[in-house]
């Protein structure tokens, strides 16, 4: 898995050419640490709030209350599932509208409690379905991403594994985004991309590397706050040196962030965002 | 915050360059060929049944807004290339060059039957309306250009979603557009969107759908993904009128189907019923 960090030595420069596809693919690994398990190890205490009170719970984003050390704190996550039945039950974390208006209730919640919220991001993106489509899968993600953008109070964002498309970005509008050195943060798929550009979605290394979607890429956009490393051997079964860093950053960030008024806080993310210019 | 008081230059509507490189047009609807000039000298309707065609974007303003009335405003903005992606700065030029746009998306001031608003219209005609960092732009700097001046803002979406070729910075603009809409709508402004065909992806997903009053042409393809994916992922044929405007307003999610050519009144309707007495 850390083969990626390898850039030294014989074979760096193919291994350098392989490396976002390569990241990719370790984004999608099953053993993976997902969303529940890091809630497992991040938090205590952890009250779960499901449903979006309207249609259904989507397993596919996980929201609750919980404990981050001393302070009490709103987690939505997206969650894959590791087995077949719980990726199956999950819908392999391609949330519904459902999902995203259960967790509009949770930011809501956070925001009346003057709860920092933390936001752990892994889908390959929102479902393209049917029924997705008919319960306005667009106007939700868009009210998402206002709820989002307006919310009195503080938002941490982290990209775990994959930042598929629009479906990730809904959780991304925050104060502070954080990725893990493998995740993945793109517009599209690399075989999606593949296939609509280069006709052939075979091609998706070559698209994964075409579209810079790795942490150190967006850390030299300035998109990303900041990376997270992956020792050897990171899993889910293995994940306690990642727990320790994600902790640290996330605690340094609160003790800043709850500092800051709401309005100010509120507006220091629009500058935030609205620098962004990219050109 | 001085964001959008900077560079913004003023120009004038009648220097825009002709539409003069569509030549022909196809209907779908009768399966006719025809001079494009005719077509869109007709509302861009099919002259034969009236199906609709989509609109170039400074057609659609000659259509709507009051004769003359219309400045635009960041008209030279144009393209990077932010991720030396392949092919993408050719791209670019021949996008130019078919449809006389600098970009995807027109933006400026003009009055409709009297009534001063902000407006924007996409063009699909320029890479299938895809947002970009250009186009993403244009929206931030005419949402704050409307929240400066207190003015309402209408915006003409059509879209093939966010732009691939501009990878993350496509993606972000949805962020970026949302927080322009939203300091527009906590000053108690008005945003009305006008769907038209096709408004899909990211720009379905952000501030196509953030609209107080949100409006679409007949048969329009509006959705959050493309017919094409969704096919291939239910393994499935889709329903007859499947994401088209008459779809998406039974299922309530948006409030109005109008057609083009009451789209002025329409417009000027709803600009009136919101003016401050």
């Amino acid at each position: 898995m850390t083969n990626a960090t390898n850039n030294t030595g014989v074979g760096a420069f193919t291994a350098n050419k392989e490396k976002p596809w390569e990241r990719v693919k370790n984004a999608r690994k099953e053993n993976r640490p997902q969303a529940r398990d890091y809630i497992g190890k991040l938090f205590h205490g952890v009250f779960e709030v499901k449903g979006d009170r309207c249609f259904g719970d989507d397993p596919a984003i996980i929201t609750a209350v919980a404990w981050f050390e001393n302070w009490p704190v709103t987690v939505i996550g997206q969650q894959k599932g590791h087995t077949l039945e719980e990726r199956m039950a999950c819908n392999f974390g391609m949330p519904h509208p459902e999902g995203y208006r259960k967790s509009i209730r949770a930011l809501k919640q956070a925001e009346k409690f003057s709860r920092p919220v933390i936001c752990l991001v892994d889908t390959p993106g929102a479902f393209c379905g049917i029924e997705a489509e008919e319960r306005g899968q667009g106007l939700i993600i868009a009210e998402h991403l206002r709820a989002m953008a307006t919310l009195k109070t503080s938002i941490i964002s982290i990209i775990i594994g994959e930042g598929g498309s629009g479906g990730a970005l809904a959780l991304s509008l925050s104060d502070r985004l954080i990725m893990l050195e493998n995740s993945y943060f793109s517009v599209i798929s690399p075989e999606g991309c593949a296939s609509i550009l280069f006709k052939d979605s075979s091609l998706a290394q070559e698209a994964a590397e075409n579209l810079k979607l790795t942490a150190s890429d967006l850390k030299t956009f300035n998109i990303v706050d900041s990376v997270i490393k992956e020792p050897e051997g990171f899993d889910r079964f293995n994940m306690d040196k990642i727990v320790m860093d994600l902790g640290r950053d996330i605690k340094r960030t609160l003790r800043r962030l709850t500092r800051i008024k709401p309005d100010r806080l509120v507006e220091k993310r629009h500058e935030k965002f609205l620098g962004m210019r990219g050109l | 915050m001085k964001l959008f008081s900077e560079s913004i230059e003023v120009e004038n509507a009648a220097e825009r360059p002709k539409d003069d490189a569509l030549e022909k047009l196809h209907c779908g609807g009768c399966g006719k060929d025809m001079i494009a000039d005719i077509a869109h000298a007709n509302d861009s309707t099919c002259p034969y049944c009236g199906a609709l065609f989509r609109q170039p974007a400074y057609k659609r303003i000659e259509m709507i807004v009051d004769s003359g009335s219309f400045i635009e405003i960041e008209r030279e903005a144009e393209s990077k290339d932010p991720l030396s992606f392949p092919g993408y700065k050719t791209k670019i030029a021949s996008e130019k060059t078919k449809s006389n746009m600098q970009e995807g998306v027109i933006i400026g001031k003009a009055t409709i039957k009297g009534q001063r608003t902000a407006i924007a219209v996409m063009d699909s005609y320029f890479m299938m309306g895809s947002m970009g960092t250009v186009v993403g732009e244009k929206i931030v700097i005419i949402a704050g250009f409307a929240t400066m001046n207190r003015l309402p803002l209408i915006i003409f979406c059509a879209s093939g979603g966010a732009r691939m070729q501009e990878g993350i910075h496509s993606l972000l603009q949805m962020s970026r557009t949302t927080i322009a809409l939203a300091r527009h709508s906590e000053q108690k402004l008005l945003h009305v969107n006008v769907l038209t065909h096709p408004t899909t992806g990211g720009v379905t997903a952000s501030f196509a759908m953030q609209g107080d009053i949100i409006i679409a042409e007949p048969k329009s393809l509006i959705g959050f993904a493309g017919p094409r994916v969704i096919e291939q992922t239910v393994k499935d044929k889709l329903p007859e009128g499947f994401q088209t405007s008459e779809y998406l307003l039974g299922k309530g999610l948006i409030d109005r189907i109008v057609d083009r050519k009451d789209l002025r009144d329409t417009l000027a309707e709803i600009l009136g019923l919101h003016c401050k007495r």
